[in-house]
C-alpha cells in the first residue's frame, strides 16, 4: 500500500463513518434491516495485509461507530471477529490461482459474483455476533436471526451500490 | 520452552484476537453497569459537538411542531395558573413544610435518539454545568421518556424507556396498584406492566402513571394506557399487561428533567434502614 493508496483508504473510511452515523444510525428499512456500511472499509482493505493489524483497524472502526450509536463494545467486538475471519474467508473463497494480481478484494476486481460469496457471508456473521450481543439476555432468537439477514442483505446492498458510485472501474464489467 | 514460544507465535493472530473481543466485551458489559464507562460515549465533548451540530440541521424541521407543542403546554399551564391565583377569602396560611416542592425542573433538548436497539439511549445538550445529575427524571409533556444515566461538563446521557434494563416504578391510575413498566424489546410504542397481581380488576384503557415512590419521578407523570390484559402464561400470579407508551420517541426534541432535592436525605434514610433504592 503506498501513500497515495493510504490517502485515498483514510478519505474513504472518514465517508464511510460519515454516511454511517448521519444517516445509516437513523434508518431502518421495516424496523429490521440495518445498514453497517462502514464494514466496507474492513472488507476492502488489501489482500497483503496481516491478521494483526487488520483486527486493530477494524476494532477501532468498531469503536469509533460504538460512540456514536452509544452501543459500547458491540461494534467493536463484531468487527474484530469479521477481521479475523476475513483472512481465512478470503482463501476459501480465492481462485486456484491465488490473488497474485489483485491487490484490493473489491467489487470490479473480484466481479460481481465472488465478490458477494466473498463479503455476505463474512457481514451476516457480523449481524449475528452485533444483534445476539443486542439482545443478550432479553432472549427474542427469532428476531436476531430475521433482524441479522435482512440487515447482511440491506448491508451488501449498500456494499455494492457504494463501490458502484465511488470506485473507479477498472474492468468492463 | 522454545517450542511453546514458536507455537505462541504461530497462533499470535488468534491469541490477539480473543484480547480484542475480551476487551470488548468488557467495554459492553461496562457500559451496562449503572456507573458506565464514561468516557466512551456520546456525552464526551467531541462527540456531543459533531451529533448537537446533526440535531441543530434535523431539528429546524420539526421547529413548527415543537412550537406548537410549548403553545398547548403554556395555555395548559396558565390555566392552572389560575386556579392557583384565587384571592384568599380569609387570612393566609404558612405553607407546610410537607408540602413545599421537594422537586426542580430543568429544560433540556435531545440531540441523539435511538430506537431500535434493545437498549436505548438519548444524549441530551445538557450536562453538570448546568446542574444536570445521573439519576434524575426526563418526561415530557406527552409523558416519562427516561433516566439520566452518566453526566460530562456540557451533555448527559439518558437510559430511554425503550431500554430494557430500565424499570420504572408506577401505578395503575385507577386502582393504585404498585407496578413497574419495563420495556420488553420489541415494538417502540409498547411496553409491559410488570408485577400487577391477578385479582386486581383493570381493563384496557387504563391509564398508567409514575408512582413517586422511586425518587426518580415525582407521582403522577403519565406514562402510557393500558391497551391489553392477558393471564401470564409463565408466572399465574401476575396478569400480563402491554402498555402503550404516551411518548412517541420518535419525535422527541425538547425534555424536561427532574429532580429530587430531598434525594440525598431519602437515599440516606434508606440505607440506615438497610433498604437498596433501585430507582
Amino acid at each position: 500500500m503506498n501513500i497515495r493508496n493510504l490517502i485515498s483508504y483514510a478519505f474513504l473510511v472518514l465517508i464511510l463513518g460519515l454516511i454511517q452515523v448521519f444517516f445509516l444510525k437513523n434508518l431502518a428499512l421495516f424496523g429490521l434491516a440495518f445498514g453497517f456500511l462502514y464494514v466496507l472499509g474492513i472488507l476492502i482493505l488489501p489482500t497483503s495485509i496481516q491478521t494483526i493489524p487488520l483486527m486493530v483497524i477494524a476494532f477501532l472502526l468498531g469503536l469509533t461507530v460504538d460512540v456514536f450509536y452509544e452501543t459500547i463494545g458491540m461494534h467493536a467486538a463484531s468487527a474484530t471477529l469479521l477481521a479475523f475471519l476475513r483472512p481465512a474467508w478470503l482463501k476459501v473463497t480465492s481462485p486456484s490461482g491465488g490473488y497474485e494480481e489483485t491487490e484490493e478484494p473489491s467489487l470490479f476486481e473480484l466481479g460481481p459474483g465472488r465478490f458477494i460469496s466473498y463479503s455476505f457471508p463474512l457481514i451476516m456473521v457480523y449481524s449475528l455476533v452485533f444483534f445476539m450481543a443486542d439482545q443478550w439476555g432479553t432472549g427474542g432468537f427469532f428476531g436476531v436471526i430475521t433482524k441479522s439477514i435482512l440487515s447482511s442483505i440491506f448491508t451488501t446492498f449498500l456494499v455494492i451500490l457504494v463501490q458502484l458510485l465511488l470506485f473507479k472501474r477498472k474492468r468492463g464489467i | 520452552m522454545l517450542r511453546i514460544l514458536q507455537f505462541l507465535y504461530r497462533i499470535r493472530a488468534f491469541i490477539f484476537f480473543v484480547f480484542l473481543e475480551v476487551l470488548a466485551m468488557g467495554l459492553i458489559v461496562s457500559n451496562n453497569s449503572p456507573q458506565g464507562a464514561a468516557f466512551f460515549n456520546s456525552s464526551n465533548q467531541v462527540v456531543g459537538d459533531i451529533l448537537k451540530k446533526q440535531a441543530d440541521v434535523v431539528q429546524f424541521f420539526s421547529l413548527a411542531d415543537a412550537n406548537e407543542a410549548l403553545t398547548q403546554e403554556n395555555a395548559e399551564m396558565m390555566k392552572r395558573l389560575t386556579l392557583l391565583q384565587t384571592k384568599p377569602d380569609s387570612i393566609a396560611i404558612p405553607l407546610d413544610s410537607a408540602l413545599s416542592s421537594n422537586y426542580q425542573f430543568r429544560g433540556a433538548r435531545v440531540i441523539a435518539n435511538s430506537l431500535r436497539f434493545s437498549q436505548n439511549y438519548l444524549t441530551l445538550n445538557k450536562g453538570a454545568k448546568h446542574g444536570i445529575k445521573p439519576g434524575m427524571g426526563v418526561f415530557n409533556s406527552d409523558g416519562a421518556v427516561g433516566r439520566v444515566k452518566s453526566v460530562s461538563e456540557n451533555y448527559s446521557v439518558a437510559f430511554s424507556v425503550l431500554n430494557t434494563g430500565l424499570m420504572i416504578s408506577s401505578k395503575i391510575k385507577s386502582s393504585d396498584v404498585l407496578s413497574s413498566v419495563q420495556w420488553d424489546g420489541n415494538n417502540s410504542s409498547e411496553a409491559k406492566l410488570l408485577y400487577v397481581p391477578r385479582h386486581v380488576k383493570t381493563q384496557a384503557g387504563d391509564s398508567v402513571i409514575t408512582s413517586g415512590f422511586n425518587a426518580v419521578f415525582p407521582e403522577g407523570i403519565l406514562i402510557g394506557i393500558i391497551t391489553k390484559v392477558e393471564p401470564d402464561t409463565k408466572d399465574p400470579n401476575y396478569l400480563d399487561l402491554t402498555v402503550k407508551l404516551s411518548t412517541d420517541f420518535s419525535k422527541l426534541t425538547y425534555v424536561y428533567l427532574v429532580e429530587n432535592t430531598k434525594f440525598n436525605e431519602l437515599d440516606s434514610l434508606y440505607s440506615q434502614s438497610g433498604m437498596t433504592n433501585e430507582y
